[in-house]
């Protein structure tokens, strides 16, 4: 068992997040086997009950913090561990439940819930890295499996993780998909958004949702230009950008300049 | 110059066939006409034309049944000889050490139909660029040495075309096996065929051709000079590469870099952008590798990754790179322009991005006249 005892230990931790991306590790199915052959899997609920105490050599943490105790939590696990990824847009942008950082959350709870007093919950869904020292930040509405296992791998080698940062639209021309928004007209997050999910909406004759956050050096404001010629109102424009990354930096800010009326577009008419 | 009948088409798809071509051509999909399989004239787009500009594509229907009554689309030939991406080699290590496996060259014979004078010229660079240097990029050479090549003269000119400018086009004047200009006239539906190669001659002579008189000659040389007149866009290339690199400070490159999504849409359909990145990976028990080669472009930040970081950080180094690349450096590097005049650059830019008209800008504003005048 001494061969056990060399692996890293990989802990993968759960905060505000609908579990979907850890789910992508136990969906890897024909890599599985070699993850646990790989490190030794030493906390991970949703797998097994059985866990081992850390430090950790390599935490995966899924989920974006949403409560006081969360906050406490995120840096009790940093501390506890050599290397934190955080994976997924809950964990990377605060995902769909950041929709609360633009409203109030104490009208949501006085609505949604009998006993709102039992309710202890913070203003903001906020990304890890707001916390805590993230070491790597893998973006996705879930996560690309493969991408996962690029993470995990490049981890066990010592290496980084060849993640490519720029646009859906060069995996959309690789895969020889039409554009959409050139020859449709169909409104795109393409342009600005994160590859990973190998362009599988326009590959179905979609826009893109952006689901893996912004990508390097977006340029939002000069789409929602285009996207606003193409036809969409502001209103239309906010509620593409907020979705499952709303409160990604640039994304947010997009949506926010057409939520208050300041857009280019409206400055240009008197 | 010959003239064959619009069924002698059909004719001339199933002898390339049976000569073990995989015959590729213009064909409807996704609403927009791409390169794809085609068996007979069936699967050609008759009666369509497109419309285009900056940033948008549109099927029309035509009034007529015309074959070739478009330009360019979407993708460019490129995308068969150099392939998106390409498994170089594969490794793999056990007890006796590391063996590695070049990847098998998939080199098809593949009939190209339909390509257009810019895509011939555009052809003539990415040899240059792979072949004919020190370095020879022999899965392209394999894969170049195995396509016949029929090209289909405009007789009509896109939204965003300029070939006129780059003096390639609308007429196919080399590079070709054999060349087609589509007439329509009086009720009647016939091709001008031309002979570029001796391959070409091989197939020409088992087609049941005549020779054209002098209407049918005539009508082949009118229906390129109307496309000529045509032209959507125009290029004004006198002094151009000096004129850019003169003006590498100038306030434009700013404005342009505002609308620019450095997405690198433009990079990926241009029919003459050759580069490429290799990515290694391995995995998880470190026993098995493969290196790739991709499809890569200067508008990511990886790509002038150097050790610090990347040296064109912003988009505006960016965009300029391209540009001055295509139509300035390409000529010290290559002795041409990198631009054949395609539009394509122009019409798949989400936004909308002109490469004519940034080099117009430039040129009415030209920071060195200034400078002298100043």
């Amino acid at each position: 068992m001494s061969g056990i005892a060399a692996k890293p230990k990989l802990a993968v931790w759960k905060f505000a997040s609908c579990d979907g991306c850890q789910l992508s590790l136990l969906d890897c199915e024909d890599e599985l086997l070699a993850v646990a052959g790989a490190v030794q899997i030493a906390s991970f609920p949703e797998a097994s009950s059985a866990s081992v105490e850390g430090p950790y050599d390599l935490s995966l943490v899924e989920g974006s913090v949403t409560t006081p105790h969360d906050a406490r939590r995120i840096r009790e696990i940093r501390r506890q561990s050599r290397r934190l990824v955080t994976i997924g847009a809950c964990a990377t942008a605060g995902g769909i439940q950041a929709l609360r950082n633009f409203a109030d959350v104490d009208a949501f709870v006085s609505t949604v819930y009998a006993s709102p007093e039992y309710i202890d919950t913070l203003a903001t869904s906020t990304p890890i890295a707001e916390h805590v020292p993230v070491d790597f930040e893998l973006r996705g509405c879930p996560i690309s499996k493969s991408q996962l296992i690029e993470v995990i791998t490049a981890f066990v080698h010592g290496r980084r993780p060849d993640v490519p940062t720029y646009s859906v639209c060069e995996e959309c021309k690789r895969a020889g998909n039409l554009c959409v928004m050139v020859a449709h007209g169909t409104p795109c997050l393409g342009p600005v958004t994160h590859a990973g999910c190998g362009a599988l909406c326009p590959a179905y004759n979609r826009g893109c949702y952006g689901c893996f956050g912004p990508k390097e050096t977006p340029n939002a404001p000069a789409l929602s230009e285009r996207l606003a010629g193409l036809g969409m109102s502001d209103p239309e424009l906010v509620r593409l950008y907020r979705t499952f990354n709303a409160h990604a930096e640039a994304f947010r800010e997009a949506s926010e300049a057409r939520e208050h009326g300041d857009s280019p577009t409206e400055k240009k008419s008197p | 110059m010959q003239v064959i009948e619009r069924e002698e088409l059909d004719r001339l798809i199933g002898l390339l066939a049976g000569d073990g071509y995989e015959v590729i051509g213009p064909t409807l999909r996704d609403d927009a006409i791409q390169y794809g399989p085609v068996r007979g004239i069936e699967d050609l787009p008759a009666g369509w034309t497109d419309e285009q500009d900056g940033g948008h594509y549109r099927l029309r229907r035509r009034d007529d049944r015309a074959l070739f009554g478009y330009v360019v689309g979407p993708q460019s030939w490129k995308q068969y000889l150099f392939p998106p991406s390409q498994t170089i080699f594969r490794a793999r290590r056990d007890a006796d050490g590391l063996h590695m496996e070049p990847a098998p060259v998939q080199a098809p014979k593949r009939a190209f139909l339909g390509m257009r004078a810019c895509e011939l010229h555009a052809l003539a660079i990415q040899d240059q660029v792979f072949t004919e240097g020190p370095y020879v990029d022999e899965p392209y050479e394999r894969r170049r040495g195995s396509i016949f090549r029929v090209a289909v003269n405009c007789g009509q000119a896109g939204g965003t075309c300029f070939c006129v400018s780059m003096e390639t086009g609308p007429r196919a004047d080399r590079g070709f096996d054999l060349a087609l200009t589509e007439i329509l006239e009086g009720g009647r539906h016939y091709f001008t065929l031309e002979v570029g190669s001796d391959a070409g001659q091989a197939v020409a002579d088992r087609l049941s051709a005549s020779q054209a008189g002098e209407d049918e000659h005539r009508a082949s040389m009118a229906a390129t000079e109307a496309a000529a007149a045509q032209m959507g866009r125009q290029l004004d290339t006198q002094d151009l590469p000096a004129l850019l690199m003169g003006n590498l400070e100038h306030p434009r490159w700013d404005e342009v870099a505002d609308r620019c999504l450095s997405c690198a849409n433009c990079t990926m359909v241009c029919p003459t952008c050759f580069c490429s990145s290799v990515h290694d990976s391995a995995d998880l028990a470190g026993s098995e590798a493969v290196r790739e080669r991709v499809w890569d472009s200067c508008f990511n930040q990886a790509f002038s990754y150097i050790a610090g970081g990347s040296i064109r950080s912003t988009p505006v180094s960016r965009y300029r790179q391209w540009m001055t690349h295509k139509l300035a450096t390409w000529h010290e590097q290559f002795g041409t322009s990198g631009c054949v005049g395609c539009g394509r650059c122009i019409t798949w830019c989400p936004v909308g991005i002109d490469i004519t008209e940034e080099a117009a800008a430039i040129r009415a504003t030209d920071q060195r006249r200034k400078r002298r005048d100043g």
